[in-house]
């Protein structure tokens, strides 16, 4: 299967510039970085993906046990690059991808600049050793309970788009207008991968340039949460920015991008 | 005489606008973009229990939310907010003052500056959904018990196909035989072929395949009884034609009316050969192919069976030397359609033909460009035995 096709993998900006990857998180898809993305096109080969089981990403390539783990995802990242013949990546991972994008620097250091860490969480569960994740197994459940609740009109309207109905293209058009919406199974299974994984020994393999960066008031992933991140990466930048809430590449995206450009343009 | 109407008319309303606002059927609620609560309505006051004091620049939206909505309200729904200007019919429990929760349905606007486009201000309407969200997990339990007991089905009908043909064909000592099975659609319902292979005697073998009418629990059934009476009348060392004809009587006596066909091959060894005794009912006949390159239908045609007393079955002996092959098939196979066309009797000689060493390959490679031929989607069981000389 073609990678490019299965990710819905969009590419702008300098096509001889610097790979520049960005990837959504939990509950969204690429359309996250509309705002963040344009910056850096002048001097970046941009490149955009939807994780399989979001956006516009092949449904048809959802593969429960493959997403069962972040090293799924990896995988996936890995495959785009490979595609691409792509070195020297810069990787921006927004929430869970920042993890995603740390499992695929692990696995292939060489391949990788830099990396850009967006409201990042390695743990979102408290733990008994005393690190606080800001949420309880319990929470976590909860969320994957109401997720039922908050794709009912997903389950009657969109199914018929996943096994392909070449007779009814509207129904494709209306996923597209609805952004952040997908298969409930799909979001279930994404959101407890999500928030159930523990990647804290990770980051301490992960040899990468990386930025971390925090929002001052986050209640995903807090300031004693990023500051964790910011600890365990060896080579990390740690920079919090003045916005509120878990998206800054949405509502803080000139300072979001700020933060990026002065880190990416920097010289090595 | 004023109506009552013109009574509500004339009376001037000065405070109409903010007692619609305040004692609407729903919470209303505006949010800096960030979140912070900048005014609220009496009616979401009343149903959570919280001052205006409380609620007024000093709390977040989110904040008034369980931890699983924090979660999905961060995640989902402020970026969709932010995206697209709008989510509708957002599923979030609002914690009270009193720690109670009200499940609610939350649409949201979010308002845009004319000439900037910088996000002003988030508007959102709060809905009591309690007995809507008990509704909701009714059903969200009813939808799993519904796929427990497809599973359920589901393995039953796998369970009880596996009894319909033989775990493993049979090693025959001087004889190279190899058979495939693939059930209509989906495998989730149970298909009416079958076919067995067992042994009576030492150099004395039954091959048998079969296609009773009708898929399901009855069909197999009926499946079951034909492939055990097919054992019970060969042991008693009976020809395929005597075999049959016992099958006949048997289906006609069962409560069942559904038919079947089937074929019965007896194979007993003579020295370096093996003599075919073949007998059909209402089946396609098997095709034997000559070591010479030639293909011929070997058997002669007999009455469907189950339906008619008057049934008339004949044996045909065919002695098969070293490279020779019988293969039998069903309808599934014949019969498999590819838009107007059928795969048909000629394209399975064809196949056959193509000189085959491993009994095993031709049935394998068989069933492969019959499931190509249908776009892999078989509307029909599909059985193939083959028998071949080394």
């Amino acid at each position: 299967m073609d990678p490019l096709l299965r990710n819905n993998v969009h590419v702008s900006g300098l096509p001889v510039g610097q790979p520049m990857m960005f990837a959504h998180g939990f509950g969204c898809d690429q359309n996250m970085w509309r705002f963040v993305a344009p910056r850096f096109e002048d001097a970046f080969r941009v490149i955009l993906f939807d994780h399989v089981g979001a956006g516009e990403s092949d449904l048809t390539a959802y593969d429960h046990a493959k997403y069962s783990s972040l090293a799924g995802y990896a995988r996936d990242v890995l495959e785009i690059c490979d595609a691409m013949e792509l070195q020297d990546v810069v990787f921006v991972g927004h929430s869970v991808s920042a993890m995603i994008g740390a499992l695929a620097a692990i696995e292939e250091p060489n391949r990788f600049d830099k990396l850009v860490m967006v409201a990042p969480s390695a743990r979102y569960i408290d733990d008994d050793d005393g690190y606080v994740g800001g949420f309880s197994t319990e929470d976590i459940h909860e969320l994957l309970d109401s997720l039922g609740s908050n794709y009912l009109g997903w389950s009657a309207a969109m199914a018929p788009v996943i096994i392909g109905n070449p007779q009814r293209p509207e129904l494709g058009q209306e996923l597209t207008a609805s952004f952040c919406r997908t298969d409930p199974a799909i979001a279930k299974d994404f959101a407890r991968v999500t928030f159930m994984s523990d990647n804290r020994d990770d980051l301490s393999r992960l040899r990468t340039d990386t930025l971390v960066l925090q929002c001052r008031s986050d209640v995903i992933a807090p300031l004693q949460v990023g500051e964790f991140v910011r600890d365990a990466v060896a080579r990390s930048t740690y920079i919090v920015l003045d916005s509120t809430g878990h998206c800054p590449n949405l509502s803080a995206p000139r300072e979001t991008a700020d933060a990026i450009d002065s880190f990416v343009r920097a010289g090595p | 005489m004023n109506t009552p109407m013109d009574d509500f008319l004339d009376t001037p309303r000065d405070d109409d606008v903010q007692a619609l606002y305040d004692r609407a059927p729903c919470g209303y609620l505006s949010m800096t973009p960030d979140g912070k609560i900048i005014r609220v309505n009496d009616t979401f006051l009343a149903w959570t229990g919280y001052e205006r004091g409380d609620l007024i620049a000093r709390r977040m939206f989110v904040d008034l939310l369980t931890a699983g909505g924090r979660l999905f309200h961060e995640t989902t729904y402020a970026p969709m907010l932010r995206l697209q200007g709008r989510a509708r019919e957002i599923a979030l429990d609002i914690v009270c003052a009193d720690g109670r929760r009200l499940p609610a349905l939350v649409n949201s606007t979010l308002e845009r500056d004319g000439t900037s486009g910088e996000p002003q201000v988030i508007r959102a309407a709060v809905f009591d959904a309690t007995e809507r969200r008990q509704y909701e997990q009714q059903l969200v339990v009813e939808k799993a018990r519904a796929e427990s007991s497809e599973a359920k089905a589901q393995l039953i009908a796998r369970t009880l196909q596996q009894t319909l043909i033989p775990p493993a064909v049979p090693t025959i000592d001087g004889l190279d035989v190899a058979a495939v099975y693939r059930p209509a659609g989906s495998g989730a319902e149970i298909g009416g072929d079958f076919y067995d292979v067992f042994k009576v005697a030492t150099d004395d073998w039954v091959v048998a395949i079969g296609d009773v009418q009708g898929k399901g629990v009855e069909a197999a059934v009926v499946t079951a009884l034909a492939r055990y009476t097919i054992r019970a009348a060969a042991a008693d060392q009976g020809e395929p034609s005597t075999v049959l004809r016992t099958l006949n009587n048997v289906l006609i006596a069962d409560q069942s009316d559904r038919v079947c066909s089937a074929v019965v091959i007896r194979l007993r060894r003579r020295g370096g050969e093996w003599r075919a005794s073949i007998g059909c009912g209402g089946h396609p006949l098997p095709l034997l192919h000559r070591q010479d390159g030639s293909v011929t239908e070997a058997g002669r045609p007999g009455t469907l069976l189950g339906y008619y007393a008057e049934a008339s079955f004949n044996d045909m002996d065919v002695d098969m030397r070293g490279g020779d092959t019988l293969m039998a098939y069903t309808d599934g196979v014949s019969e498999a359609r590819q838009a107007n066309a059928w795969f048909g009797e000629a394209r399975i000689a064809k196949t056959l033909a193509r000189g085959w060493t491993s009994a095993n390959h031709l049935t394998n490679h068989l069933l492969e460009e019959v499931l190509e031929f249908q776009g892999q989607q078989p509307r029909d069981d599909i059985a193939v035995v083959a028998v071949r000389v080394p």
